[in-house]
C-alpha cells in the first residue's frame, strides 16, 4: 500500500515540477522587467518633462501643454547675463580640469609607486571630497582665501574645483594604474629609458583613456558645481549659479530651455566618454 | 641624464600634489577647526577656546532640530535609494542575459549623473509645485478638483528629489560588488541543496555588502551636506544642516558657529567612512 | 674566462624577512646559469637585484668589473625577459624591439637592420607590424627574447621565462633557448622552480634555499653528488633511510640500514657508530631475480606497483617502517620475466658509488 502511494507522490512531483519551475522563473522575470521599466520611467520622465516644457508656449509650467514655441530659446540668446555665465563656466571648467589633471595624475602615480610616511593619510585626504559635501570644501577654502587676503574671483573658484575634483582623477587613474602590470615600466627602464621617457612613452599611453575619462567627468562636474562655487565666487556668476539665482525668483520655461541645452551637451560628453571607454577594451 | 636630475624631477613631480593637498585641504580644515572654538562678537568674531558652538549644536533647539531632520532625511534617502537600486543592480548583474541590454541599462542609470544636478532638483520643483505639473495633470484628468500643496515644500518632496538624484551612486558600487561574486559560488550553493532565496540571503547578500556599504556611504554623506534640494523643494521647514551653514556664513554672520557645523559634518562623514571600511573588511575575502 | 657578474655578500631584507641572505658567487662570461629553488627562496629577488629593480640591503654587485650596486636599471648593461613578457601593448612588435635601440641613440637604418636581424633570429620576421595581443604565447615569449637580446647586453636575465607556456611548447622552448644561448654567446642568468628546465639548459645551476645558496655546480654534479638532502630532494627523487656506520676504511664505509649492511662512499671522515642518513635514486636500484644474489643488496616487500607509461614505480616496504621507491623499466615480455606483484619479497642491489651519505637528521 505504502509503495504505490510513495511512488505516485514522487511521480506526480517530478512530472509537475519542471512546468512550475518555469512558471516561477517566468513570474520572477516579469516582476524584474516591470521593476526595471518603472525605475527607468522614474529616472527619465523628469528629464523629458524638462525638455518638453522648454518648447511649451506658456509662461506657467502646467498641464496640458498649450502649444509649440522656440521663444524661450530666442530669449536665451538675447540674455547677456546668461551668455556671460556660460562663458565663465567654460573658463572655470576648462582651467579646473587642466589643473586637476596636472596635480591628480602625479598624485595617483605617487600613491601607486612610492612609499612615503603619511601615505595613508594622503590617500584619505585626496579622495575625501568624493563623499565630503561641497559645503565643507567651500567654506574651508573660503576661510583660507580670506586669511591669505585673496579677492574672491573665478580664479578662486578654479582652485576650489581643482581641489575637489582631485578625488575623481586620483580614483580613476589609480584604478587603471593598478591594472597596469608593473613589469611594463620595469621593462622600459631595463631597455634603457629614463623615468621621464618611460612615463610619456609607456605609462601615459596605457592610462590615456582613464585620464581622458577623468578629464571629461571633471569638466562636467565643474561645469555643474554649486556648493564650492557658491562660497568662492566673487561678482562673476557661473551658469549653475546664475540658474540658481534665477530660481530664487521662481520657475520659468527659460530655465527649461537652458536645461535642455545642458542635457544635450551632457549627452555629447557621455558619448565621448563611452567611446573613450570602448577604446580601452582593445 | 644624471641621477641627480632624475631625483630632482621626481621631487618636483611628486612634491606638487603633496604641497597642493597640504595648502588647499589640510590647512583649510585646520583653519575652520580653529574658528569653531572662537566666539561671535558683532559684527565679526574674536579668537578664543570654548566649546559653546559645539554645545549649541545639541542644546539649542534651532540647531538640534535641524540636525535630527538632516539625519532623518539622509537615512530615508539612503534607504529608498537602496530599495530601488539593489533589485536593479541584482537584475543587471545576475539575471540579465543579454550583455548589450546590460550595458545599455547600466549606462542609462549612470547617465543622469552627467546631467546637471541642479536641473535634476529643479525639475522636481516644477513637477511637484502647487501650480506644478503633477497638480495640473491630476486636475486635468479629474483626480483633483483644486491644486493640492501636499507635494511640495515638505520632507516627502525632499526625499523624493534626493533619492532621484543619488540613485546612480547606489547602483554603481552594488552592481560592481555583485558582478565580482564568482558564479560558481552561487552554483555551489544550489548544488549543496540551497534554494534560490536562502542562496540569496546567505551567499549573494553578504558578498555584496561592501557595495551596499559604499552606496550607503555616498548617498548618506552627500544628502547630509546638500543645500540645493532643501532650498528648492524643502520649504520653510525643510532646512538641512548645510542651509544653516550657508546662513551662518551669510546673513547671520556667525562664522565660528558655521565652522563648528562644518566640522560636525566632516566628523559625520569620517565616521560613516570608517564604519563602511569596517563593513567592507568584514565581508571581503581576506587578502593574502 | 673572466667573471662577468660578481655578487659579494648580497643581502635583501623585507622587514624581518631575509629574502636574500649573504649570497656571494660569480658568473663567468658566456655561461648559462640557472637559479633554482622553490617559490620564496629568494631566487627572483636575486635576479631583480642584478637587473637593478631592487636595491640590496647590503653587499655589492659588479658587472664586468664595475660596481653597479646602485645603478638604476636604465643605466645597466643587462636586459631582462620578464615572466609575463611585459610587451608594450600599445606598440607593434617592431616598435617593441626598437624601443631599447632608440634609447641607444642609433640611427634609423641601424635600428631597422637590428630589428630585422633580431626577428630573424627568433623566426618571426613576418610579425613585425602586429600587436602583442595578436600573437600566441610562444610568439610573445620569442619577441620578449628578441627585444632583450637586440641590445646585445652583457648579461641576459630570464625570470621564469617558460612558466606561462603549456607543457609541449615548454619542452620545445627549452631547447630553443639553449640553442639561442649558444648562437648569441651572451651570458644567460635564468630563474626557475622547475628542475628539468635547470638540468636541460644550464651550464651551471645554483640551488637556493631560504635566501642562501645551497649548492652550485654543473647539472650532473648536482644530480650525482648533492651536497645536502635538500638538494638531493629538490633535484630528482631521492629515497632517504636512517643508517649507522659500522666500519670505515679510507673513503669506504660499511653502513647498517634496514636490517642489512651496505657499502657506501663518504666524502668526509665518519666515525664508526655514527648515525647518518643515506640517500639513493629510485632508478639506480636493481631488483634481483628470484634466487639471484649480489653484493650490496637489501631486502623488502613490494607494497604497491604503479604504472607510468615508461616503466613501473614500485613502493617497497623495508624493515624500520620505511618505504623505498624503485623505478624500473617495464619487463621485456619476450624474455618472459615476471612482472612484480604486490606482496612479493624481493632483494634490491645498489652500487656503493650511488649512495649519498649525509649527517643524520638533516632532512
Amino acid at each position: 500500500m505504502g509503495t504505490p502511494l510513495a511512488s505516485s507522490i514522487v511521480g506526480t512531483g517530478s512530472r509537475a515540477s519542471p512546468p512550475r519551475a518555469a512558471l516561477n522563473r517566468y513570474a520572477a522575470d516579469t516582476a524584474f522587467a516591470t521593476f526595471v521599466a518603472l525605475l527607468m520611467a522614474f529616472l527619465y520622465i523628469p528629464i523629458w518633462v524638462l525638455i518638453i516644457f522648454s518648447f511649451n508656449d506658456s509662461r506657467s509650467l502646467t498641464w496640458p501643454l498649450s502649444g509649440f514655441t522656440l521663444d524661450w530659446y530666442v530669449k536665451l540668446w538675447n540674455n547677456q547675463q546668461l551668455l556671460d555665465a556660460i562663458g565663465n563656466s567654460f573658463y572655470v571648467a576648462s582651467c579646473a580640469t587642466v589643473l586637476t589633471l596636472l596635480v591628480g595624475v602625479p598624485a595617483a602615480l605617487a600613491l601607486h609607486r612610492i612609499n612615503f610616511p603619511g601615505k595613508k593619510l594622503f590617500r584619505r585626504l585626496v579622495v575625501l571630497p568624493i563623499t565630503l559635501p561641497g559645503v565643507v570644501t567651500g567654506i574651508s577654502m573660503l576661510n583660507l582665501f580670506r586669511l591669505l587676503g585673496f579677492n574672491l574671483s573665478l580664479e578662486t573658484v578654479i582652485l576650489g574645483h581643482a581641489t575637489a575634483l582631485l578625488a575623481v582623477v586620483v580614483t580613476q587613474v589609480s584604478a587603471r594604474l593598478e591594472r597596469l602590470p608593473k613589469s611594463l615600466e620595469e621593462a622600459s627602464a631595463d631597455l634603457g629609458a629614463s623615468p621621464v621617457h618611460t612615463f610619456f612613452h609607456i605609462t601615459l599611453p596605457n592610462i590615456r583613456s582613464a585620464v581622458i575619462g577623468a578629464g571629461l567627468l571633471s569638466f562636467v562636474l565643474s561645469f555643474d558645481e554649486i556648493p564650492v562655487t557658491f562660497f568662492l565666487t566673487g561678482r562673476d556668476n557661473t551658469l549653475p549659479m546664475y540658474i540658481y539665482s534665477t530660481m530664487r525668483r521662481g520657475v520659468t520655461p527659460e530655465i527649461n530651455a537652458v536645461g535642455t541645452l545642458i542635457v544635450l551637451f551632457s549627452l555629447v560628453l557621455i558619448i565621448l566618454a563611452v567611446i573613450a571607454n570602448r577604446e580601452k577594451r582593445l | 641624464m644624471s641621477p641627480i636630475r632624475d631625483r630632482a624631477i621626481g621631487v618636483a613631480v611628486f612634491g606638487v600634489p603633496l604641497l597642493w593637498i597640504t595648502v588647499f585641504m589640510l590647512l583649510p580644515y585646520a583653519i575652520i577647526f580653529t574658528y569653531s572654538f572662537w566666539t561671535k562678537q558683532y559684527p565679526t568674531f574674536v579668537p578664543g577656546f570654548q566649546f559653546g558652538n559645539y554645545l549649541a549644536l545639541f542644546v539649542d533647539p534651532q540647531y538640534f532640530r535641524v540636525l535630527m531632520r538632516t539625519l532623518k532625511v539622509s537615512l530615508l534617502v539612503s534607504l529608498f535609494a537602496f530599495l530601488l537600486a539593489y533589485p536593479f543592480a541584482y537584475y543587471l548583474a545576475l539575471r540579465c542575459k543579454s550583455s548589450a541590454l546590460r550595458t545599455w541599462l547600466y549606462l542609462a542609470v549612470i547617465a543622469p549623473l552627467w546631467v546637471s544636478y541642479l536641473l535634476r532638483a529643479y525639475v522636481w520643483k516644477t513637477i511637484l509645485g502647487t501650480e506644478g505639473i503633477l497638480n495640473s495633470f491630476l486636475m486635468n484628468v479629474g483626480v483633483l478638483s483644486e491644486p493640492s500643496d501636499i507635494f511640495l515644500y515638505n520632507q516627502f518632496a525632499m526625499v523624493v528629489t534626493l533619492t532621484y538624484i543619488f540613485i546612480p551612486f547606489m547602483v554603481m558600487p552594488i552592481y560592481t560588488a555583485l558582478e565580482k561574486i564568482p558564479r560558481n559560488l552561487i552554483e555551489a550553493s544550489s548544488d549543496l541543496g540551497m534554494r534560490p532565496i536562502p542562496t540569496f540571503l546567505r551567499i549573494i547578500l553578504p558578498l555584496s555588502m561592501p557595495g551596499v556599504a559604499a552606496g550607503f556611504t555616498m548617498t548618506f554623506c552627500l544628502t547630509f551636506g546638500d543645500f540645493v534640494a532643501p532650498f528648492l523643494v524643502g520649504g520653510p521647514d525643510g532646512n538641512l544642516v548645510a542651509n544653516v551653514i550657508v546662513t551662518q556664513f551669510g546673513t547671520a554672520l556667525n562664522w565660528p558657529m558655521g565652522s563648528a557645523l562644518a566640522i560636525f559634518v566632516l566628523v559625520i562623514v569620517l565616521a560613516v567612512l570608517s564604519l563602511s571600511d569596517r563593513v567592507e573588511r568584514r565581508y571581503s575575502p581576506k587578502e593574502t | 674566462m673572466a667573471s662577468i657578474i660578481e655578487l659579494e655578500r648580497l643581502c635583501k631584507s623585507y622587514g624581518t624577512l631575509m629574502a636574500v641572505d649573504d649570497v656571494s658567487f660569480s658568473i663567468e662570461d658566456g655561461e648559462f646559469v640557472t637559479l633554482l629553488g622553490p617559490s620564496g627562496c629568494g631566487k627572483s629577488t636575486l635576479l631583480r637585484m642584478i637587473g637593478g629593480f631592487e636595491e640590496p640591503s647590503s653587499g655589492s654587485i659588479r658587472l664586468d668589473g664595475q660596481d653597479v650596486t646602485w645603478t638604476p636599471p636604465y643605466r645597466r648593461d643587462v636586459n631582462m625577459v620578464f615572466q609575463d613578457y611585459a610587451l608594450f601593448p600599445h606598440m607593434t612588435v617592431g616598435d617593441n624591439i626598437a624601443y631599447g635601440l632608440k634609447q641607444m641613440k642609433l640611427d634609423a637604418a641601424q635600428i631597422a637592420k637590428s630589428v630585422g636581424d633580431a626577428l630573424n633570429l627568433v623566426g618571426l620576421a613576418d610579425k613585425v607590424n602586429q600587436r602583442p595581443h595578436q600573437l600566441s604565447g610562444g610568439q610573445r615569449q620569442r619577441i620578449a627574447l628578441a627585444r632583450a637580446i637586440v641590445r646585445r647586453p652583457k648579461v641576459l636575465l630570464l625570470d621564469e621565462p617558460l612558466s606561462a607556456l603549456d607543457a609541449k611548447l615548454r619542452d620545445q622552448m627549452k631547447l630553443e633557448l639553449k640553442h639561442l644561448h649558444e648562437k648569441v654567446g651572451i651570458t644567460f642568468v635564468m630563474v626557475t622552480h622547475d628542475q628539468t628546465e635547470a638540468l636541460v639548459m644550464s651550464d651551471r645551476v645554483v640551488v637556493m634555499q631560504a635566501g642562501r645558496v645551497a649548492q652550485a655546480g654543473s647539472p650532473d654534479r648536482l644530480y650525482d653528488h648533492p651536497a645536502t638532502p635538500y638538494v638531493a630532494d629538490f633535484i630528482g627523487t631521492t629515497n632517504f633511510l636512517a643508517a649507522q656506520i659500522v666500519a670505515m676504511s679510507g673513503d669506504q664505509a660499511r653502513v647498517a640500514v634496514a636490517g642489512d649492511e651496505l657499502d657506501a662512499v663518504v666524502d668526509q671522515p665518519r666515525a664508526v657508530g655514527e648515525a647518518i642518513t643515506i640517500g639513493f635514486r629510485p632508478e639506480k636500484i636493481r631488483i634481483l631475480a628470484d634466487g639471484e644474489d649480489a653484493p650490496n643488496s637489501f631486502a623488502g616487500e613490494i607494497a604497491e606497483v604503479v604504472y607510468y607509461g615508461l616503466g613501473l614505480r614500485l613502493s617497497v616496504a623495508v624493515p624500520g617502517n620505511a618505504t623505498v621507491y624503485v623505478d624500473s623499466l617495464l619487463p621485456d615480455r619476450l624474455a618472459n620475466t615476471s612482472v612484480p606483484r604486490v606482496g612479493q619479497r624481493v632483494r634490491m642491489a645498489l652500487s656503493a658509488g650511488n649512495i649519498f651519505v649525509f649527517d643524520a637528521g638533516t632532512l
